[in-house]
């Protein structure tokens, strides 16, 4: 019993998170089209939540358009389209590869690229410099000597 | 060389700061226009003064205007109230789109505030809003003689914004003068 309670005050508070609406779909394909769009289109009034999450009344009547565009048989290209004429490519949460997204899309491989190649120069030169570091941390005959006189003389006190 | 090296590290975070800092300044709540350099949707809604009356997008066009979007439900609506009727005082023509709206509420508004409007369409189901892609009232279009849209302001047009809008105003309305010589 009290595992339910928990449970249920759990869940409760995330279905308040969703917008409400309550649209009659014609067939559950349909309905899946129309969840699927909503939650890849962006509200263009509140920026960071997508047309399914937003309550804002943009937002609202941009769900009825799509549901009217989906009831109307219209394909996913089409109600983008017709929703990017309106407010830019802002509203596609996943946006098209073209001149001015090409940093969007190939920066990280970019970076990752300028990452591999610091690592190979880094690694590269410790290698070398380890070699060479070889011949100042060995010590030649004379300063072997020295170091001993030096150890020597302080076990003597 | 070396020395230079140890550098690099400063340089990017220079760059990274400066990049971030000019972020800040960016509001990112003003998109761009999609119908920038595009012409004004087609419709056909009635006038709001005038039920009877029939608006359509050539009634917009002939001459330079403001087309602002409002309601009486906005409340920086009315904040930039008073700049339009100051703006209808200096002989620009604006334009108004009453979005959303109840036409009584918007009459009464007009009466109790002044009209700056030389016409008004009204749009209660915002179907030419949706068309002009407006997410939020108020919104401010500067259109030309051939009912181009070419300059578009989302939120409060004030004393500055009038300032960068008339500018856009004149040079279109002397571009045009030019091209009828």
């Amino acid at each position: 019993m009290r595992y339910l309670v928990a449970l249920i005050v759990i869940f409760i508070p995330l279905s308040v998170f969703a917008a409400i609406d309550t649209f009659e779909f014609k067939d559950d394909a349909t309905r899946e089209r129309f969840n699927e769009l909503t939650f890849e289109l962006r509200c263009p009034k509140c920026q960071n939540q997508n047309l399914q999450d937003s309550n804002s009344p943009i937002a609202a009547d941009l769900r009825n358009e799509v549901y009217k565009m989906v009831q109307d048989g219209k394909d996913n290209n089409e109600i983008k389209d017709f929703l990017v004429a309106r407010y830019g490519e802002f509203v596609l949460y996943n946006p098209p590869v073209n001149e001015t997204t090409y940093i969007l899309w190939y920066g990280p491989f970019g970076l990752v690229v300028i990452g591999i190649i610091v690592l190979i120069a880094v690694s590269r030169k410790r290698k070398r410099s380890d070699q060479e570091d070889d011949s100042e941390t060995h010590l030649n005959n004379d300063e072997a000597e020295r170091l001993n006189d030096i150890l020597g003389k302080g076990e003597q006190k | 060389m070396r020395r230079f090296i140890l550098f690099i590290p400063l340089a990017i975070f220079v760059g990274m700061g400066l990049f971030l800092w000019k972020g800040l300044q960016l509001d990112p709540t003003e998109l761009p226009s999609a119908l920038l350099d595009k012409p004004l949707p087609v419709f056909e809604l009635p006038s709001l003064l005038d039920p009877e009356r029939k608006v359509t997008e050539a009634d917009l066009k002939g001459e330079v205007a403001l087309v602002n979007v409002w309601a009486t439900w906005c409340p920086s609506c009315k904040a930039e109230h008073a700049q339009l009727n100051r703006i209808k005082a200096e002989g620009y023509k604006v334009i108004g789109i009453n979005y959303k709206d109840e036409r009584e509420k918007a009459d009464t508004w007009l009466k109790k505030y002044l009209n700056p409007y030389a016409l008004n369409i009204f749009d209660d189901k915002g179907s030419l809003g949706l068309d002009l892609g407006v997410y939020g009232a108020p919104e401010t279009y500067v259109i030309d003689a051939n009912g181009i849209i070419r300059y578009k302001h989302v939120g409060v047009v004030d004393q500055q914004v009038w300032g960068s809008l008339k500018g856009i105003m004149d040079q279109l309305k002397s571009d045009k003068q030019v091209l009828s010589q």
